[in-house]
């Protein structure tokens, strides 16, 4: 088992991890998930949102199943590997707000890292924008690093079921899931909500994407895989351990496209996607800096609270309430553009952010 | 002589940059890291040997791990 687990921990496991997911991730598209959106940990949060109803914008409501996977693959292979650690302290409510603001600044980009990678594997040209806005946030972030900047330490949970309880609320949705799958033709099951058009209503079988994402979740738990500490790594240290694996995700995903004919070049009309740039970039640089702040992609953050890290759990949870918030009040973009008040919250989200930077600093 | 960090609890990326400080700044030819996460661990592990020192010694311990560097 040992040398197995030392296998991911080398750059060849983390580009081995990198490809697996560079291909599953335009399989689950070309399987029935949203283009450009096989994976996207932001906008699945969001669905999960909408198919709670915290939020009632109706064509992203869908109780993402990957998300659920993800969070259970980590905490299987966690416990399978003795890395399953209950923890939290780390000043969980700055966390909250920076999960917050990350998914607020991913809306008005419309996707987390991964799908920044997914998208510029498909050919998305506003991407690029996004990607350095993405890069930029996280430069901004070893700035503060640099300067002493942390969150403090965590503590070890005093019971081992405290690290349970992310994993258990997920699961329980999967239990809601199976129970309540969607009516035909209705947005309504029993209790969770569905979407009849739009990206929520598009998405692989359950099994696909249970299985896919299981097989995730348990490679990203081994192999520490984060689209976010591939940037930062490389910025902070000159360090490429990370980023071969970020960079294998994306030669892979292009390949798989290029292979299904799901590589569309291109900046207009492309697929859950806008072309202002300033704003692109912008809300990148915002997700950015706050997922460097929190120390963790919003992928990784789902990983760790498998790993009983509830840090990373209030973390993740504060994502989906930024989700309720950006569609309930205007602050997520559409193919159309920005939101009425995506610019503004994209200001106060960097303002805010920048003060945690700045504030937070280790004694 | 040697200096020991304890970096335990914190969150990626602050085990690293402890660790690389206390290369750039130590004077002693050994240095201990505390970390409580195998994800720390291996991170401490790949950065000191990116800046040529050997790890000596990895010790398993009830809150995590303690791994002695030194200079080559």
């Amino acid at each position: 088992m040992e040398g197995f687990k030392n296998f991911f921990a080398t750059r060849w496991g983390i580009i081995f991890v990198g490809l697996v997911i560079g291909v599953l991730a335009p399989l689950l598209q070309k399987f029935g998930n949203p283009p450009n959106m096989g994976i996207c940990v932001a906008c699945m949060e969001r669905d999960i949102a909408g198919a709670l109803g915290l939020h009632r914008a109706s064509v992203v409501q869908y109780l993402r199943p990957e998300i659920i996977a993800f969070v259970l693959g980590a905490f299987f292979s966690a416990l399978a590997f003795k890395e399953y650690r209950p923890r939290g302290g780390s000043a969980p409510f700055i966390r909250f707000i920076l999960g917050m603001f990350a998914m607020i600044g991913a809306l008005v980009f419309l996707g987390c890292p991964w799908r920044t990678i997914l998208r510029l594997a498909g050919g998305d040209g506003n991407a690029i924008s996004g990607l350095l806005g993405l890069i930029s946030g996280i430069w901004l972030g070893t700035r503060f690093l640099k300067a002493g900047y942390s969150l403090g330490k965590t503590q070890p949970a005093p019971s081992k079921m405290a690290g349970v309880a992310f994993p258990l609320l997920m699961f329980g949705l999967l239990v809601l899931l199976f129970i309540d799958p969607q009516p035909a033709d209705q947005a309504r099951g029993m209790i969770l909500f569905y979407s009849l058009k739009g990206p929520g209503s598009q998405h692989a079988s359950l099994a696909v994407s249970l299985s896919a994402a299981l097989l995730i979740g348990i490679l990203a738990q081994r192999s520490r895989f984060c689209t976010m500490g591939a940037f930062r790594d490389l910025i902070l240290f000159k360090q490429g351990h990370l980023f071969s694996g970020v960079a294998a995700f994306f030669i892979a995903a292009l390949a798989t496209n290029l292979l299904l004919g799901q590589f569309n070049p291109g900046f207009a009309g492309q697929p859950i996607a806008h072309t202002m740039q300033l704003w692109n970039f912008l809300g990148m640089t915002l997700a950015g800096l706050a997922f460097s702040l929190s120390g963790g992609c919003p992928g990784r953050q789902l990983f760790l609270s498998g790993e009983g890290d509830a840090d990373a759990a209030v973390f993740a949870s504060g994502m989906i309430v930024g989700a309720a918030i950006s569609h309930n009040f205007g602050l997520a973009s559409s193919p159309a553009g920005i939101g009425p008040n995506g610019a503004i919250a994209t200001i106060i989200g960097l303002v805010v952010c920048i003060i945690i930077g700045l504030t937070m600093r280790r004694r | 002589m040697s200096e020991t960090i304890d970096a335990r609890g914190l969150s990626c990326p602050e085990p690293v940059l402890l660790t690389l400080e206390a290369i750039k700044k130590s004077g002693s030819a050994e240095i201990e890291i505390l970390v409580d996460t195998d994800t720390s661990k291996e991170n401490v592990m790949r950065a000191a040997q990116s800046m040529g020192w050997q790890i000596l010694e990895v010790n398993e311990e009830s809150s995590g791990y303690k791994i002695k560097i030194g200079k080559e």
